[in-house]
């Protein structure tokens, strides 16, 4: 039987990781993701799961301690946000690379300057390219959810993922969730039972090259390969989740997209201001749609491009600047796959969310009357936008 | 305890867990260090070995060539400290798990630079968690894997490319850090410094109680580099005896709070015969740079009688 609760999202994940029972946590406390070490240490010291936490003096040592973990043997997590993910960074590369399955749960926000503790995915962003997979999520549900599958998609795939909420929005924000019983989810998971590991019995095992350049390509080659082949385990596990709870996850969500003629494609809560707007949209009999991507990495560069081209005009959502002066990191690679197809909708780009700045439901009604403007014009303008900003000459 | 049956002859015949044929130079102390510590481990323990970026690294586990008989891992320079508490916690867990049946030993090792400077931190916090490890600083006093720059345990005066000597300074302007004191304030275990003296039998006790005194323990050890100090490499040990006669390197341990002395210098010897047969203090030798030489003089005896007193 469901359990059905009320809590935030840390709490949601917590939960699933005492449900899953890690063997080791490595972690350091961070706004807005410090929630979910301390209420796991409550678990500890209840005697409620087996694992060891290290309390690491710095985020940097606590991916290290994960890679160490990880490495000799044991399921590893841990969780972070911000300048933590940021101070992560150096090893981030070293997880993927040394093809340890670590899950992290990544609370996002902004990274400093200036400092905010506030809500947008610049952190996750910043680390799209370390070789780890990206799981993003709506609500806390879909937050609880994606962490039960990641640890074993991560395992399957042996690449390290993160599982990323919106600070604030659904970290602390509590809302209606279903539990899964703690036996199902033990089953579920199981556990890691890695080939090769440095407590190994029948054999020791070095970790860590240095990897000179006759090499080092074909290692990275491998990691690009497994992230190639992520992609059916992603679904499988998908699958068997939705076999457990009728739950069912893909690569994205499409939100009444079948006959839309423009649609938004988003990562994250406010997917949900957005299907605000849509159903606002459609009661005026306008005919819109949305795409929440939950996968970023890989990136399901053809599926998504398939369900962009089903509309003539998409705005995709950044909540992340890359200051590339050509948009965001969403834009530039979802605008990039439509680029082989014929029948290409035009793909526009809105900075949105920077540092918590709110987006209302308003603001999508806007986007969407933009899009029909596009449509209509037959011409996308300038395709590198903001909205919410106040500053008048940016808009 | 095997103190008063040390044999170097017998130890020596035990199975080398660093395998020869790795990349160090000739007359490096690293190599030394790494074989010492290791001959310490009963036969039958297993062992995880982690490293911080260095020398030794890049020298000793090059793919898809590892020279370690044990697991071994390296993760990056700054962080041995952390990536072995991580290895250790897992340890812990798996054998209360009935996953492991092994007594297995964590020893981290890296240079002065992951230790004394970018790795300080790391360090600092897997010893105050107190995890069942040892770390190991083999200590050379420069960044020599990027090319001999001066690093926080390099000596006052010492010619480093990062504090060279030029026409307005005499090299480094700053004395070396006491890490062996830094980390013995975080109340661990055992902690130590020494060399390779003798017969090793110094380094081997200490390594000894080092990897069996259960929770933190760290040593520091003396390890020259040819290359960065300009010494001939047949000089190695002459010149780790020099360092220990003269006190430059006093070899001392601190066991659960208790400082003692573990060789004291039958005659201390002035310094210059330790800095007379490396090139990095060549101009300290030069007519008008007396005063340096008596500054390291004054400098070492001031730490030498300081530890004595703590000792006592």
């Amino acid at each position: 039987m469901t359990i059905r609760d009320r809590m935030s999202g840390n709490e949601a994940v917590a939960i699933a990781m005492k449900q899953m029972n890690p063997d080791v946590m490595g972690a350091f406390p961070i706004t807005p993701s410090t929630e979910i070490p301390q209420y796991f240490s409550q678990y500890i010291a209840d005697g409620l799961v087996d694992t060891e936490f290290v309390a690491v003096e710095s985020e940097h040592s606590a991916m290290s301690a994960c890679i160490g973990a990880a490495a000799a043997g044991a399921r590893a997590v841990t969780a972070t946000s911000s300048a933590g993910l940021a101070f992560m960074w150096e090893l981030l590369y070293v997880a993927a690379s040394s093809r340890l399955p670590i899950t992290m749960a990544v609370v996002n926000r902004a990274l400093s300057g200036p400092i905010n503790i506030n809500n947008d995915h610049s952190d996750s962003m910043g680390a799209r390219d370390s070789g780890w997979m990206q799981m993003y999520a709506e609500t806390n549900q879909e937050v609880y959810d994606n962490f039960i599958q990641a640890t074993l998609i991560s395992e399957a795939c042996r690449l390290p993922i993160m599982v990323c909420q919106d600070g604030f929005i659904t970290s602390h924000g509590v809302s209606n969730i279903d539990l899964i019983e703690d036996e199902k989810v033990k089953e579920f998971v199981g556990t890691y039972e890695p080939e090769n590991y440095l407590l190994k019995h029948e054999n020791p095992l070095a970790v860590g090259p240095y990897g000179t350049s006759p090499y080092y390509m074909e290692i990275k080659r491998q990691q690009a390969q497994a992230m190639k082949d992520s992609m059916p385990v992603i679904i499988d596990v998908a699958k068997r989740f939705e076999e457990m709870t009728g739950r069912s996850y893909g690569f994205f969500e499409e939100y009444l997209m079948d006959d839309a003629e423009v649609a938004l494609v988003i990562i994250g809560s406010s997917a949900g201001t957005g299907k605000e707007a849509v159903d606002r949209l459609r009661a005026e009999g306008k005919k819109v749609g949305l795409i929440k991507l939950r996968v970023f990495r890989p990136f399901p560069r053809i599926p998504l491009a398939e369900a962009m081209c089903k509309v003539k005009a998409v705005a995709i959502m950044d909540k992340a600047e890359s200051f590339s002066n050509s948009g965001g990191p969403l834009f530039n690679e979802a605008r990039n796959s439509l680029y082989d197809l014929p029948n290409k909708p035009y793909a526009v780009n809105y900075i949105y969310g920077l540092g918590g700045r709110d987006i209302t439901v308003e603001d999508f009604y806007d986007i969407y009357q933009d899009l029909f403007v596009i449509y209509d014009n037959d011409d996308p303008g300038d395709v590198y936008r903001y909205i919410g900003v106040r500053d008048s000459r940016f808009i | 305890m095997a103190h008063n049956t040390y044999n170097l002859k017998k130890e020596v015949e035990k199975k080398e867990r660093l395998a020869g044929g790795h990349r160090l130079c000739a007359g490096c102390g690293a190599g030394v260090a790494v074989r010492g510590v290791l001959r310490a481990l009963e036969p039958e323990d297993k062992a995880v070995v982690a490293n911080a970026t260095s020398c030794l690294e890049v020298s000793t586990f090059m793919y898809p060539y590892t020279a370690y008989e044990d697991s071994y891992i390296h993760t990056a320079f700054e962080n041995a400290g952390a990536t072995i508490s991580g290895v250790e916690a897992a340890y812990k867990v798996l054998k209360k798990k009935g996953k492991i049946n092994d007594t297995f030993k964590f020893i981290a090792f890296g240079g002065d630079g992951g230790t004394y400077d970018i790795g300080l931190q790391s360090l600092s916090g897997a010893m105050e968690r107190n995890h069942d490890m040892v770390y190991v600083c083999y200590d050379n006093e420069a960044y020599m894997n990027t090319g001999i720059q001066r690093s926080s345990s390099t000596p006052r005066f010492a010619d480093a490319t990062t504090s060279p000597v030029g026409t307005v300074s005499p090299g480094k302007l700053q004395n070396k850090k006491n890490l062996t004191e830094i980390i013995a304030a975080h109340n661990i275990p055992y902690a130590a410094q020494t060399t390779f003296l003798g017969n090793f039998k110094d380094l081997h006790e200490k390594s000894k109680k080092a990897i069996y005194t259960k929770g933190a323990a760290f040593l520091n050890i003396l390890a020259p580099c040819p290359r960065g100090w300009r010494y001939e490499t047949e000089d190695l040990a002459e010149i780790c005896r020099l360092a220990v006669d003269t006190c430059v390197w006093p070899m001392y341990e601190i066991e659960n709070g208790k400082w003692k002395i573990t060789y004291e210098p039958k005659k201390k010897l002035p310094v210059e015969e330790f800095l007379i047969k490396q090139g990095r203090f060549k101009h300290m030798f030069e007519p008008g740079n007396q005063w340096m030489i008596e500054n390291t003089q004054q400098y070492v005896d001031d730490q030498w009688e300081k530890l004595q007193k703590r000792c006592k």
